[in-house]
């Protein structure tokens, strides 16, 4: 175990933790954009800001930094603040029309950016670039079917040569895990349209009730799990019902 | 498989040797190499794809039979090298990184090609020009529509 200080206040972590979860632990709150405890850290964002005191002195992202035995960090010293409020200026002048941004700003007691607006072209621009949704296709769904493409002001999430992925299962978990919803996804039909990455996939029917509702790319699943065979072909509304009429039915045979 | 047992194939570290080797073989980097690249390299498409997006060095459209870069590095930039690429996007009618609808001049800007003591410059191919004015630009750039190209008569 590791026992560091969050301000002030003595925390104990297991090996292998992170300040930002210490501090967390700590019940002490850090706005996070890019962090999802599910992937590695990443450092995108600079909202979790925090100074180390001692033994040495730094400001750090707290997602990507490792807790030390007898590290004391600060949340909310004036450099950590200020270069979150710094982060959030940059974050608000990308993307003013975002609520999630507008509202962590103001939680920092950020309104006006001093960068300006963003040019016409992009004056609906939600994505912020925190990559969770690379990561996630990359590292949990392992389909990789979109990256960032191109650099500097140019850089955005994409698929290959920005078409049709053939990687993409249709899963979804991109739209999921962004936090600011700047991914359109829409199930229409027996078709899932991912808006943002120019890609349709097919939906599978229920065959009980005809619904379409999940995407033909990911019966793989059924292959790998043999156990859910049955309850990947159902939609989740029939396979309540079917599970309800079998316990139904065995307390009916059980009672006479 | 090859009859010949091969070498395992190299890890995703090669991407960007891959990426030169084909962008030097083509000029650019076309959709289907950057495909095969991702397949025997064992690296995702989008990776490939993100990496070939990020770098200036590579290029997605073909290039013309003549590469003209025009300087502006600080030097360059402070004596003009922003008129010569003005002059140059009117006359050809492309921007940098684009190449004339008749495949012969590509334009790109670079930063310094280390020929500051006679700036404004322009490279066409390996030729460097110095000491430029807009306006023998257009003389300049016959001398390689014609063909013949380089350096050869009176020289700059």
């Amino acid at each position: 175990m590791i026992n560091l200080t969050v301000n002030e206040q003595p925390v104990t972590v297991p090996e292998g933790t992170t300040i930002l979860q210490a501090v967390r632990a700590a019940g002490v709150e850090l706005p996070t954009l890019c962090y999802h405890e599910g992937l590695a850290p990443y450092g995108a964002c600079r909202l979790c800001m925090v100074t180390i005191t001692a033994p040495h002195h730094g400001l750090v992202a707290s997602c990507a930094y490792p807790a030390e035995e007898g590290l004391m960090v600060e949340t909310h010293s004036p450099e950590a603040v200020s270069a979150r409020r710094l982060a959030l200026e940059f974050l608000l002048s990308r993307c003013p029309q975002s609520e999630v941004i507008r509202e962590l700003a103001a939680q920092e007691g950020v309104t006006a950016s001093r960068f300006g607006t963003p040019p016409p072209e992009r004056a609906e621009e939600l994505c912020v670039l925190c990559g969770l949704c690379v990561r996630v296709c990359r590292e949990a769904i392992g389909a990789a079917a979109i990256g960032f493409i191109g650099r500097g002001m140019e850089r955005r999430v994409g698929t290959p040569f920005e078409v049709q992925s053939e990687a993409c299962i249709g899963c979804g978990a991109c739209a999921e895990i962004c936090p600011t919803n700047a991914i359109k996804i829409e199930d229409r039909g027996n078709e899932r349209i991912l808006h943002t990455w120019h890609t349709t996939v097919e939906l599978h029917s229920c065959p009980e009730c005809g619904r379409y509702f999940a995407p033909e790319p990911t019966g793989f699943l059924k292959d790998m799990f043999p156990e859910i065979e049955n309850l990947w072909a159902l939609c989740p509304e029939c396979r309540r019902q079917r599970t309800a009429r079998q316990w139904i039915e065995q307390e009916h045979t059980r009672a006479t | 498989m090859p009859l010949i047992p091969q070498p395992p194939p190299p890890a995703g570290g090669a991407l960007l040797t891959r990426l030169h080797a084909i962008n030097a073989e083509h000029g650019y980097l076309p959709e289907e190499e950057l495909r095969r690249a991702a397949e025997e390299l064992g690296v995702p498409l989008s990776q490939v794809y993100s990496a070939a997006t990020f770098y200036a060095a590579f290029s997605f459209q073909p290039r013309g039979r003549h590469t003209i870069h025009v300087c502006l590095g600080t030097a360059c930039y402070i004596r003009g090298g922003e008129k010569l690429l003005e002059k140059l996007e009117s006359t050809l009618g492309v921007r940098p990184g684009e190449t004339t609808d008749d495949g012969t001049f590509t334009v790109e800007t670079v930063h310094c090609v280390g020929s500051c003591s006679m700036s404004p410059v322009m490279r066409v191919d390996g030729d460097t020009y110095g000491r430029l004015k807009a306006d023998i630009l257009p003389r300049l750039l016959r001398r390689y529509q014609t063909e013949a190209g380089g350096m050869s008569d009176e020289g700059t």
